[in-house]
């Protein structure tokens, strides 16, 4: 999915301002946003590249007009009202008008820490061999996918080199869009930066980005 | 909480738009049981309290000095860091990558804010704005002068895009002027930005007393 949230080698954004002191939390509501972002995975059963594609979706002038935990608060409420867990009537009530439905997981306290301890690891056992090596060269695809995508746009139909081979990892794209954790090689790339932006390119620099199997073809 | 607490329920008349709409959700979420509140507070003490950059800058000072530790921190950056009682949640595949005079290593989401929680915490608000993920990749030595690191001009600088569950930790340079220092004593040399590859660790003279 290409849209304002893919923000690489986009100009006009400004300069990086640093916030002295800067608080974990700007506010009490960003704490419970965070929080009930991380919890309501468990009722919910989405995976994070579900809950990516869901803040992602955002209309763009509402991404670009959010903070960072409104973002949060707005795509967590999206996957919620998706899966029936809670309506607009409930939201704008600020109460439940509706009984819960049974059998849903919940993340206790006393769970917390081996539920983060755990994680989420996305490596999967190989089913074929690894189709590039260390040295490789390959161009990304040029696909734009109306979709979830981990290939960013100042990256596609690009000619890059295999850095690492980290193993084969769900497929974010198609995982995301709940079609399956279609497990596929992963891979390093390594990017000049003469290749990614031309005549404005600043040398000697490059870009790495981490991307499957089925984003690369041989160069 | 007082009954004039600006959070009362019974006093929303302070309260902005944010906080109402994240009280109302809290709220249908925990009367309909499909959160805990306690397991909502137990996530807040964890990331506000109990895990940052210092779990990192533990990890940068045994690389600097154990060089077998450094080895296995090279090899398999997940495995090493978890030695040290760090792992999980955004840091289940860690690949540490290693500053040296000819290279330095920068870390950015261009796509959204992936970060290494359990060696960093969570990510300052910079790392997730648009100007850190819009220029971390093609405007490098811009972002690296805002924050007042100057590279000698044939530095090659390598920008990692956190596009996968992959994510990325910095191995800076031990600064000069360290030798026979406790991991104690380098663990407080070593920032967070220096993690990120958007700062340099201190160098002794800048070290707080």
């Amino acid at each position: 999915m290409t849209t304002v949230h893919d923000m690489g080698g986009v100009h006009g954004f400004g300069v990086v301002e640093e916030e002295k002191d800067e608080p974990m939390f700007h506010a009490e509501w960003e704490r419970r946003a965070f929080a009930v972002t991380l919890a309501s995975a468990a009722p919910g059963g989405w995976s994070l590249d579900e809950s990516r594609f869901a803040r992602e979706s955002l209309p763009p002038t509402q991404y670009l007009t959010s903070s960072y935990y409104e973002i949060w608060f707005a795509g967590v409420v999206n996957l919620l009202k998706s899966r029936g867990l809670v309506t607009d009537a409930e939201l704008a009530a600020g109460h439940a008008l509706e009984p819960p439905k049974p059998g849903i997981k919940v993340l206790k306290a006393e769970d917390v820490a081996a539920t983060l301890g755990r994680g989420g690891p996305t490596e999967r056992p190989a089913t074929a061999p690894a189709r590039f090596q260390v040295g490789d060269r390959v161009v990304t695809s040029r696909a734009n996918p109306p979709t979830h995508t981990r290939l960013p746009r100042y990256a596609r139909g690009r000619v890059g080199t295999i850095h690492r081979v980290h193993g084969v990892h769900v497929f974010a794209d198609r995982n995301a869009i709940r079609a399956g954790e279609n497990p596929a090689w992963l891979y390093n790339v390594r990017f000049e930066a003469g290749e990614l932006w031309g005549p404005d390119a600043q040398a000697p620099s490059a870009v790495h980005c981490d991307l499957w199997e089925p984003h690369l073809e041989p160069a | 909480m007082s009954a004039h607490h600006p959070d009362d329920d019974h006093d929303h008349s302070h309260l902005d738009a944010m906080t109402l709409r994240v009280k109302a959700l809290e709220t249908v979420l925990t009367e309909k049981g499909y959160v805990d509140p306690a397991a909502l507070d137990e996530l807040i003490d964890i990331y506000e309290n109990r895990v940052g950059p210092k779990n990192g800058a533990r990890v940068v000072a045994r690389a600097w000095s154990d060089p077998a530790y450094r080895a296995r921190l090279m090899e398999n950056g997940t495995e090493a860091i978890r030695e040290l009682g760090y792992a999980g949640r955004q840091g289940e595949h860690i690949v540490v990558v290693e500053n040296t005079p000819g290279v330095h290593n920068m870390v950015v989401c261009t796509l959204c804010s992936c970060y290494p929680w359990p060696v960093l915490g969570l990510p300052p608000v910079w790392y997730k704005s648009a100007p850190y993920r819009s220029r971390a990749v093609n405007d490098p030595r811009g972002i690296l002068a805002e924050f007042g690191v100057e590279l000698p001009a044939d530095t090659e600088i390598n920008v990692w895009d956190s596009t996968s569950e992959m994510r990325y930790l910095v191995l800076p340079m031990r600064p000069e002027g360290t030798e026979g220092w406790s991991e104690e004593d380098l663990a407080a040399l070593v920032t967070r930005d220096a993690m990120i590859g958007t700062g340099l660790p201190l160098s002794p003279e800048e070290v707080p007393a």
